[in-house]
Parts: structure tokens; sequence; C-alpha cells
């Protein structure tokens, strides 16, 4: 194990993770942001809107990133839409994670009793103010461990973003592997870099969880 | 008996989910001051009228007025309505994630807008005339049935309803917390509140109705003084009723 390599290549691990964490954090924000709509549009039932997320929702989640990302690369400019690189990472990080927080979502809003919208509606709330003030933080403590794993789950998809020419993590391992031939000590911080990202927020995510149960403010 | 103005109006009202007609050509007045309960067998309409009336269910035809004013067309705003027709559900429907004390602000401060002090302070006055001042800031689940309805009928009252509506608010709880809430219900009347009660409580019916509507497949079938309903019954249908609730050995 050259401990030198190690140390002197370190600096470029820090640099992909900060770009890796970037865009999975965006990537995530992108997607809860997608997810929350799809989630409502089908908790409404909103007519032919609900058909499209339903398409949406299937085509996101049986196909790789990989093929998303290849499409948005390769396959739009042949339409003449050119996206850069970080644009085609997140659209397809927000597009994959999107229909996974959908469901997270969708899970929890299905997991409220109807009698709680009308006892809200029934003090006089609109149906916007039941939503926000009744349904949704209800909804949110039954969904967050879904959406704990989803985000663990998106920032690990991260490592494709190599394909469209995103220096992340998986991008530098492999170059150096390229370059100098030191696949084991490469791998081994490439492991390493992975692991200091997501250890602390699974570990933040499983307290939240236990709070949450704890707490349990249900009947 | 009553000669006061009538406060909500029923015409003519056809109500069907579906699969047949639930009710058939309702029409009842309430007066001010007055309480209506509405008593019948499983299944012949009762909720589903109290329903209507606070717009959680549409109409297939007829009309309710409010004040004279028509609220079952297609302009009105049942968010407004709903703050002048309160409600109690047969389910202790507090919201969970919210202490006693938000549970009863969230109408009066989200939906009229008023200033959290003054609500709060109404708040304490009626929590502490049900009995439950000290548990305003418990969560729902830490309080018993009795406990949670009577909060929840403090919940509707905060918003100074001109009428309430109680739709079989005893018929989930356990016996021995069947009488608090009850008493409640006792006492809003005493101090001359509108009410329309849906209850299978035949003496508190008799005790707090000013008038018994029987209702019976859709259709009302008898509207009397509690003393006439239930000593002389006109209706077939009304003397098999009440006999269900006699026992002799």
């Amino acid at each position: 194990m050259d401990t030198q390599f190690i140390a002197k290549y370190i600096p470029l691990y820090v640099e992909a993770a900060k770009l890796t964490l970037r865009l999975g954090l965006l990537g995530i924000l992108f997607s809860m942001i997608v997810g929350l709509a799809c989630s409502l549009i089908q908790y409404y039932r909103i007519p032919v809107l609900r058909r499209v997320v339903a398409v949406y929702i299937e085509l996101s989640r049986n196909t790789p990133l990989l093929v998303q990302l290849f499409f948005l690369y390769f396959g739009l400019p042949k339409l003449n839409i050119r996206l850069s690189s970080e644009a085609c990472a997140l659209i397809g990080l927000g597009f994959l994670g999107g229909s996974y927080m959908a469901e997270s979502f969708r899970s929890g809003l299905e997991s409220i009793d109807k009698i709680q919208e009308e006892s809200g509606l029934s003090v006089g709330l609109t149906h916007i103010q039941v939503m926000r003030y009744v349904i949704l933080p209800q909804a949110l403590s039954v969904s967050i461990p879904g959406i704990c794993a989803n985000m663990i789950f998106l920032i690990k998809e991260t490592s494709v973003f190599s394909v469209v020419a995103l220096p992340d993590l998986m991008y530098v391992a492999k170059d150096l592997i390229g370059l100098y031939y030191k696949t084991d000590e490469a791998l081994l911080i490439l492991v390493i870099a992975y692991l200091v990202l997501l250890l602390p927020i699974s570990i933040a995510a499983s307290l939240l969880e236990r709070r949450l149960r704890y707490a349990g403010f249900g009947n | 008996m009553n000669e006061k103005e009538i406060l909500l109006e029923v015409r003519h009202l056809h109500k069907d989910y579906g699969n047949g007609p639930v009710l058939k050509d309702i029409s009842l007045e309430v007066h001010k001051g007055e309480v209506v309960v509405i008593i019948g067998p499983s299944g012949c309409g009762k909720s589903t009228l109290l329903r209507c009336m606070n717009g959680l269910e549409p109409i297939q035809s007829g009309e309710i007025l409010l004040d004279g004013k028509v609220i079952t067309d297609s302009k009105t705003k049942w968010s407004e309505i709903r703050q002048k027709i309160g409600m109690v559900f047969q389910s202790y429907d507090l919201f969970p994630h919210m202490t006693v004390m938000d549970n009863i602000l969230l109408g009066p401060m989200k939906a009229q807008g008023r200033a959290k002090k003054e609500v709060t302070q109404e708040a304490e006055t009626l929590l502490s005339r049900v009995g439950l001042l000290e548990k305003r800031d418990a969560y729902p689940r830490q309080l018993s049935g009795g406990q949670k309805q009577r909060v929840a009928i403090v919940r509707a009252l905060i918003m100074k309803p001109e009428i309430m509506l109680f739709d079989e608010v005893t018929a989930a709880l356990d016996p021995e917390m069947v009488r608090e809430v009850l008493d409640v219900m006792l006492e809003l009347a005493r101090e001359g509140s509108t009410m329309m009660i849906v209850t299978h409580e035949m003496q508190f019916a008799r005790a707090v109705a000013d008038r018994i509507v029987f209702l019976d497949e859709g259709l009302i079938a008898e509207s009397d003084t509690p003393e006439n309903f239930f000593t002389q019954p006109r209706t077939d249908r009304a003397k098999r009723f009440l006999n269900t609730f006699i026992f002799t050995k």
C-alpha cells in the first residue's frame, strides 16, 4: 500500500467529494419537489395529470440512471438541445429520485385517515390549509424513513455521473487507476470517501426515525 | 313552541350515493336557539343529513339555507360557511400531531385570522368549562375518548358557530365516558345554543331536545316535541323503533 500516493491524492478526492455532495444534495432537493408535486397530484386524483405522473413514475423507476444520463447527454443534442454536464446530472438525478420520493410521500399521505381532512374542513380551513397544517405534517412523519433511504440511494447513484464527464469521486478514482495503476489505493480512498459522506447521513436518519417513532403522537 | 327566526332551513333535499337514494325529499327548519334531535334506525340517513349541511356531501337536488341565504349552490365558499356551522364527529378526530391547545387554536387563527393571545384566553375559558384546562398541553393520545370528544366540542365552539351539529358523538365512547360528553351538550342547550344532534341515547334525546325528528328510510316520518314523540308516537315505524329500547323480563 502506497501511503505517499494516498496522502498526495487525497485533496483530489476532497474536491470530488464536494462535487458529489453538492450535486447529490441539489438532486435530492429537486427530487423532493418533483416527488411532492407528483404525490399531491395522485392524492387529489387530478384528471389527466395523474396519468402523466403514473407513466413518469414507471418510466423513471424502470430505467437505470446511466441510461437516463446517456439520453440527456448524448440523445438530446441530436434534437439540438444541449445541456451542460451538471445540468444533465441534476435533471437525471431529479428525474430518477422524483419517482422514488413520490412513492414515499404517497404512502405517507395515504396513511392519513379521511376524517382528518373532514375535521380540518369543519373548522373552516380551506383545502390548502388542511393539507398544510393537518395532513402533510402527519404524512411526513410516516414518509421520513422512506425519504431518508431515498436520499442515501440518490447520493450513491451519483457514482455514474462520470459518464457525463463530471469529476465526481468515481471519476477521480478511475482517472488515477488509469494514470498510475494504483488500483488498491485509489479504490480504498474511494470506499472511504463514500463512507465519510454517507455514514453521517445514515446515522442522522436513523436518529430522526427513532425520535419520530418515540414521539409517536398517533392515537 | 318556537316562533323565533329560522336559522337553518332544508328544502326538498335529495341525496344519493349512486346506489339508491339515502335522503328523499327532506324539508325541515331549525330556529334560533332550538335543539333538534334526529333519531332513527341505522342507515336511515341521519349522519348523511348532517354531513350535507356542512358541505361534506354533495346533494343531488333541493337546497339548504343558512340565515335565509342558499348555501348549496356552486358559488358557496364552504370554508366560510363552516365557520358558522360547527361540527363534531363520531370518531375521535383531533389532530394527533398537535397539543390540545393547538388543536383548538388552528381554526380561529388560520381560518379566521384572529390574534393568538385573544383566542388563547377564550380557549382557556372554554377548556375550563369542560373541565380540561390542565390538559391544554397534552397530546390527543394522552386523553381518554370522552376527554377527546370534549376537546373536539371546544374546537368547534371557539369558532363561535351559529349552529352546532353533533354526529353520534358518544357512539364510539366507553359507556362511563358518555355522560361527561352529554353533560357538556346539555349545558350548551341550556345556554340557548342552536344545535342539531344525531344520537342513539334516547334518555338524553328526551332531556335535551326541543323537537325530535324521526327519520326512516330517507324520509322524515315524524317531527314532534319529545313529550309527544316518546309517549305517543304516531307512526308504526316509530313505535317499533322505540320498542327496541324497552326491555322487560
